[in-house]
């Protein structure tokens, strides 16, 4: 029978081990993305800059994936913020108390519905209407349309939280001086809210910019630098998708050097949340 | 009277149509599957083959190989994540450690899944020569939803009322075993609760499997066999197949009901039983 201290000591080395596995795998993915990365980047084929993205002929502009990528997200999160601000304040404020807790309960669960749902929709109902309305169907708008109704949940939730911690006196107080439910919103809640709404946005566009599924059947899929919003785009998600399966050597590092972009940048969006962060809420 | 109402107004339209627009636009989802998907629909689905590409016939290979693939994940995910999550609530000592340690989660679960999809390729397919195969799918997936059971665990353990370790410590108890059978047993329908969330999420994962545990749709013979998971069958059938939207449509809505089914059980469970840290 192992005596308490060796049995405790065992279970601390465990434990150990098991967060040093988290950090561990980080490490690892980062470190072989760079490494399979390499030859299209120290070999000077992948340009950041470049405008065409043409692996048949040998050119690895990453603009045209990047700049998809960027467009799209930033169009959703235009789309997604102010419903879900009106969202998260209906819960929270406006709307009948019943009515508010289903809703709370409802956005919970829809930040769960998978992607490839959200896409087939997409797909299905949402560009062949709007096709018809201004063609081509499939586009930069379709896209962004569909990517802000997959975040809006998500990011309705955050603020909501964010809403809910708001103290209890201050609404107290502002009823006591006789406020209307506009006046407390505009000048005493959203105030209050801003690190929330930021963080909360923030978490949407780094979802956004790394969700693969939707984009892809959304889109259109044409790497190239949009002229206006109904114009296919691609981007760096469903480029890697498309691509993978049957890229090999210089194309293949390429990707892997697009992924790496794609890593870094929601990276620093995660770091601006963290930022961002309300002080002291509970997570 | 009137200035009072008129303030208010914006601010109430706003919200109600926000809220009708985000309600309405799901609901059409739902509406949409289901109009789409309804002659596919039936419960031969559970035990048929896909025939004529997946535009007839069954789900039931489909059905199998998302079954194992998820196992495998959480074969994977939910031994180290508990312990991880473990370490999180009572084993780390400094707080920056602590903090750092949820940093490194933070960023792990929200990186692109199709960044895992293609490392897990590179890793399990190439390095390790599993190939296309469940096995890859499943290891892919299982360190996908880690950092999720890692913070499953740490939140249920968390909201525990502190009384359970003080008193386990009265009693002399080890540290291990006050975890195994106090604090454990105590956290685990937060803990069940948090596993299901990341089973769901497993279950909607498309991106990281397409490089990884393939695209066929027969039956898998071995876990080294490849299969075809419900979620990738689904984007096949849309993206690849003509004339396969009726059909995409039905398995999106297999898939939908199930993913909304266990996140409600789970839902019900975690608001129930978890409170707040005090």
């Amino acid at each position: 029978m192992l005596s308490v201290r060796r049995r405790d000591q065992g279970l601390a080395l465990v434990l150990r081990a098991a967060a040093a596995l988290m950090v561990v795998v980080l490490v690892g993915m980062l470190a072989l993305l760079v490494r399979e990365a390499w030859p299209a980047i120290g070999g000077g084929h992948v340009d950041l800059w470049g405008r065409s993205w043409q692996p048949s002929a040998g050119e690895y502009g990453l603009a045209p994936l990047l700049v998809g990528s960027l467009l799209v997200t930033a169009g959703a999160l235009a789309l997604a913020a102010p419903v879900a601000l009106g969202v998260a304040l209906f819960i929270d404020e406006v709307g009948p108390r019943w009515l508010a807790g289903v809703m709370r309960r409802g956005m919970a669960i829809l930040t769960a519905t998978p992607s490839v749902v959200i896409g087939v929709w997409g797909l299905t109902a949402v560009v062949p209407r709007l096709g018809r309305w201004h063609a081509p169907g499939p586009s930069l708008a379709a896209g962004c349309i569909v990517l802000a109704m997959m975040i809006v949940p998500t990011v309705a939730v955050l603020i909501e939280r964010g809403l809910a911690a708001v103290p209890r006196e201050r609404r107290l107080a502002a009823a006591a001086l006789g406020l209307s439910r506009g006046t407390l919103i505009r000048d005493v809640l959203l105030p209050a809210v801003r690190p929330a709404v930021a963080n909360a946005l923030a978490i949407g566009a780094a979802r956004a910019l790394g969700e693969t599924m939707v984009v892809m059947m959304v889109t259109g899929n044409v790497p190239q630098l949009p002229g206006g919003p109904f114009v296919p785009v691609r981007t760096v998600t469903a480029n890697l998708a498309l691509e993978m399966p049957y890229a090999a050597g210089t194309h293949r590092a390429a990707l892997f050097a697009a992924a790496l972009v794609l890593t870094l940048l929601v990276a620093a969006l995660l770091a601006l949340a963290f930022a961002l962060r309300p002080r002291g809420a509970a997570t | 009277m009137i200035r009072r109402w008129a303030r208010d107004l914006p601010w109430t339209v706003g919200a109600v149509a926000a809220s009708a627009i985000a309600v309405g636009l799901y609901g059409w989802l739902v509406v949409s599957l289901l109009r789409a998907g309804t002659g596919r629909l039936s419960w031969r689905l559970a035990v048929e083959v896909p025939t004529d590409a997946g535009r007839a016939g069954g789900l039931a290979p489909v059905i199998a190989s998302t079954a194992v693939l998820v196992t495998i994940a959480l074969a994977v995910a939910v031994p180290a994540g508990v312990a991880g999550g473990a370490y999180l609530a009572i084993g780390a000592r400094r707080a920056g450690r602590r903090d750092a340690l949820r940093g490194v989660l933070d960023l792990l679960a929200a990186m692109p899944s199709v960044v895992f999809g293609l490392l897990g390729a590179t890793l399990f397919a190439d390095i390790l020569g599993l190939g296309y195969s469940l096995l890859s799918g499943g290891l892919t997936l299982g360190v996908m939803i880690l950092p999720l059971v890692v913070r499953a665990t740490d939140v249920a353990l968390t909201s525990l009322p502190g009384e359970l370790t003080r008193d386990a410590a009265a009693l002399a108890l080890s540290r291990w075993t006050t975890l195994r059978r106090v604090l454990l047993p105590a956290a685990a329908p937060a803990l069940g609760a948090g596993v299901m969330l990341a089973l769901g999420r497993a279950l909607a994962e498309t991106a990281a499997l397409i490089f990884t545990s393939g695209y066929v749709d027969r039956w898998p013979s071995s876990v080294f066999d490849s299969g075809r998971a419900l979620s990738v069958h689904i984007l096949d059938l849309a993206m690849n197949v003509p004339g396969g939207d009726p059909s995409a449509n039905a398995a999106a809505v297999v898939l939908l009901v199930a993913v909304v089914v266990i996140d409600l059980l789970a839902l019900a469970i975690h608001w129930r039983v978890v409170r707040r840290p005090s």
